[in-house]
C-alpha cells in the first residue's frame, strides 16, 4: 500500500478514540439528558415512561425558576458590562507607556488563576454586612458607603456580580491590551496627522478596530455567566428569596440533593440551549471565516 | 517567531504620547486603586490567616495581626492534607494524558486535514463551551455502569474524575495544539515527508521537537483548570476520602464548627499551587489564556 494511503488511514485511526470519547461524552449524554427530561424519573426510582413536556411546563411555572432565569439575565448583562468597561480602561492605562506595567498587569490578572469557590469563600467574608468592607469603609470614614450587599434579596445579585469581576476584568484587560498592541503604530499617527483628537482618535478608530477581541470577550465571558455555578454555590446558595439562584444552582439541588432527575435535566437542557444561542453563531462564522483564509 | 506566531504575547512597545503632568498623576492614581481592589481579598485570607486563635474576633478583621502566628495555617492543612493529596493525584494524570491526546489531534487536524475535519473541528469545539450540567446525570450513571461492567470503581473514585477531565479536556487543548501547528511551515513537513518519513516519523522527528512552548501553555491551562473545578468533583466523589480540595474546602467553609480564620487559610491552601504557577509561569499562562480565547 503507498505510504500516503497508509498515513491517511493512521490519520483517522490516531483521532478516532478522542472523536468517539467526545461523541459519547459530549453528544451522546446531552440526547440522553434531553431523553430524560422528557421522562417521568421524579424519584429516586428510575421511570422513563414518557412524560412529553411536562417538566418544562413544571420548571417555567415556578418561582424559583423564573427568578433563575431573570438572574441570570442580570447577572449576564452587569457582569459583561462591568468587565467590558473595566477591562478597556485598564487596557488603555496600561497602554500610556507606564512605569511598572508588568506588576501592574499581574495583579490585575491573578485573580484568574484562582478557584470559583475561593473567590466565593473570600467575597462572602468581604461583603458580609457586619464585618469585611463595611467595616472597612467605618474605620475610613466612608460610612455612607455601607450596604447590605447579600443580604438584601432586590440587590443580593449584585454582590456576586462584584465577584465575579473581580475574578474575570483583568483577564478582559489583558485581551483588550494584546488587541491595542496589535493596531500599528502608522494607523494612529495618520489619524492624528488628520487632526483627530484624542477622544476622536478612540471613539472612530481603535474601538472599532477592538470589536474582533470585544466578541471574543463577549463570547467567554458570556458562556461563563450562563453556567455559572461554583461561584453563587460557595459565595451565597441560593441567597434570600432565591435573590442569588442561577439554574446551575438549582440543575444541582433539584438533582443530586432532591432526586428529581427529569426536572434537572430539563434545567440542564434550558441551560444548555441558552449557551447554545451564544456559541454555535460564534463557532459557525469563525470555522467559516478560517476555512477560507 | 514564526512558531509563536499562533499565541499572542503582549508586545512591550507602548505609543510615544507626551502628557500633561496631572493626567499621568490620574493614570497612576487609577491603577492603584484598582491594584488595591484586587488585592484586597488576598490581604484579608494572609492577614486572617495569620492571626492567632487568642486575636481572631470579626470586629478586628482589618486590623494587622500583632505576631505572626501559622495556627490556622497547621490547623487547616491538618483538615485538607488528605484532599490536596487527592488534588495532585487527580491533576497530574488528567494533565498529562488531554496533553498528549490534543497534541496527536492537532497535529492530524492542522497537517493531515481530511475530507469532513473542517466539520469535525467545531462539532469538537462545542465540546469545550457545554454547560457540564447537561451531561452530568448520564455521566454518573455511565461510571456506576462501567466501572461495574469493568470491574473497576470509577464513580466516586479520583481515577473516574481524572477520566472524566482527560475527556471534556479533549476539546481545548486540541484546539490550542491545532492552532500552534496551524503556524507550523508546511515545507517542514514535506521536507520530512522526502526524507521518507511517514505521519508518526514526521511528528515524532519533526513536530513533537517544536512543540515545547504549546506543551508549557496546554499543561498550565489544563493543570489551573482540573485543580479549580468544582461541580465534576463535587457530583462524582460523594465520599469525604476520595474528594479534591475544592470540595473539602466547600465543606470546611461551610462549616460552622470550624474557626473563620481557618477557612481562610484554607482557602489560601487551596489556591497556593495555582497562584504559585501563575507567579513562575505568568507569562506563559496569560499566553495560554489568550491562545484559547482568541483563537475559538
Amino acid at each position: 500500500m503507498p505510504r500516503l494511503n497508509r498515513d491517511r488511514i493512521l490519520a483517522v485511526a490516531v483521532l478516532t478514540p478522542s472523536v468517539a470519547a467526545v461523541g459519547i461524552f459530549v453528544y451522546g449524554f446531552i440526547g440522553w439528558t434531553v431523553y430524560v427530561s422528557l421522562s417521568q424519573w421524579n424519584s429516586f426510582v428510575p421511570d422513563l415512561s414518557f412524560a412529553g413536556l411536562q417538566n418544562y411546563g413544571t420548571l417555567f411555572a415556578t418561582v424559583r425558576f423564573q427568578a433563575d432565569l431573570r438572574n441570570t439575565l442580570i447577572f449576564t448583562v452587569t457582569f459583561l458590562a462591568a468587565c467590558l468597561l473595566i477591562g478597556f480602561l485598564l487596557a488603555v492605562l496600561l497602554d500610556q507607556r507606564v512605569r511598572g506595567e508588568s506588576l501592574f498587569r499581574n495583579i490585575f490578572l491573578f485573580p484568574m488563576a484562582i478557584s470559583f469557590i475561593v473567590t466565593g469563600t473570600a467575597w462572602q467574608w468581604l461583603l458580609n454586612p457586619s464585618t469585611g468592607v463595611n467595616l472597612l469603609f467605618e474605620s475610613l470614614g466612608l460610612g455612607a458607603l455601607r450596604s447590605p450587599w447579600y443580604t438584601e434579596p432586590r440587590t443580593a445579585i449584585f454582590s456576586v456580580v462584584l465577584a465575579a469581576t473581580w475574578q474575570l476584568s483583568g483577564f478582559t484587560m489583558a485581551m483588550y491590551l494584546a488587541g491595542l498592541r496589535g493596531i500599528p503604530e502608522e494607523l494612529m499617527e495618520a489619524a492624528r496627522m488628520d487632526g483627530a483628537s484624542e477622544w476622536q482618535l478612540y471613539r472612530h478608530v481603535i474601538v472599532p478596530l477592538l470589536h474582533p477581541v470585544t466578541l471574543s470577550a463577549v463570547i467567554v465571558l458570556g458562556h461563563i455567566s450562563l453556567k455559572i455555578f461554583d461561584l453563587v454555590f460557595a459565595m451565597t446558595g441560593s441567597g434570600p428569596a432565591f435573590s442569588t439562584d442561577v439554574p446551575g444552582v438549582f440543575m444541582f439541588e433539584t438533582t443530586f440533593r432532591g432526586n428529581r432527575f427529569a426536572e434537572g435535566a430539563g434545567i440542564a437542557v434550558i441551560m444548555l440551549a441558552l449557551v447554545a444561542v451564544l456559541i454555535v453563531p460564534y463557532l459557525w462564522y469563525g470555522t467559516r471565516t478560517a476555512a477560507e483564509a | 517567531m514564526a512558531q509563536q506566531a499562533a499565541i499572542p504575547a503582549i508586545a512591550t512597545v507602548a505609543p510615544a504620547r507626551p502628557r500633561p503632568r496631572w493626567v499621568r498623576l490620574v493614570v497612576y492614581a487609577t491603577l492603584t486603586l484598582f491594584a488595591l481592589f484586587y488585592l484586597l481579598p488576598v490581604y484579608v485570607l494572609m492577614i486572617n490567616g495569620l492571626k492567632s486563635f487568642q486575636e481572631v474576633s470579626l470586629s478586628r478583621m482589618w486590623v494587622l495581626p500583632s505576631s505572626f502566628s501559622l495556627d490556622s495555617f497547621a490547623k487547616a492543612y491538618g483538615k485538607l492534607a488528605p484532599n490536596f493529596a487527592n488534588s495532585v493525584r487527580l491533576v497530574i494524570p488528567a494533565t498529562l494524558v488531554t496533553a498528549l491526546l490534543g497534541s496527536v489531534n492537532g497535529y492530524i487536524l492542522a497537517k493531515w486535514k481530511f475530507r469532513g475535519a473542517d466539520l469535525l473541528f467545531p462539532l469538537l469545539l462545542f465540546g469545550m463551551f457545554i454547560p457540564y450540567q447537561s451531561v452530568l446525570i448520564p455521566l454518573v450513571q455511565f461510571l456506576q455502569r462501567a466501572g461495574d461492567a469493568l470491574g473497576l470503581s470509577l464513580y466516586g473514585t479520583i481515577p473516574g474524575l481524572a477520566l472524566v477531565h482527560i475527556v471534556y479536556g479533549i476539546p481545548i487543548t486540541t484546539l490550542i495544539f491545532r492552532n500552534y501547528y496551524a503556524s507550523v511551515p508546511t515545507e517542514l513537513i514535506e521536507a520530512g515527508r522526502i526524507d521518507g518519513a511517514g505521519l508518526a516519523g514526521i511528528y515524532r522527528h519533526v513536530v513533537l521537537p517544536l512543540s515545547l512552548p504549546a506543551f508549557v501553555v496546554v499543561l498550565i491551562w489544563q493543570f489551573t483548570a482540573v485543580w479549580n473545578e468544582f461541580l465534576f468533583a463535587v457530583v462524582i466523589t460523594n465520599n469525604p476520602a476520595q474528594q479534591p480540595i475544592t470540595v473539602a474546602l466547600q465543606n470546611l467553609a461551610g462549616s460552622q464548627i470550624v474557626e473563620w480564620n481557618v477557612q481562610m487559610a484554607g482557602a489560601l491552601l487551596a489556591a497556593l499551587p495555582t497562584l504559585l504557577v501563575y507567579v513562575f509561569l505568568g507569562r506563559y499562562f496569560l499566553r495560554g489564556l489568550l491562545a484559547g480565547a482568541l483563537k475559538g
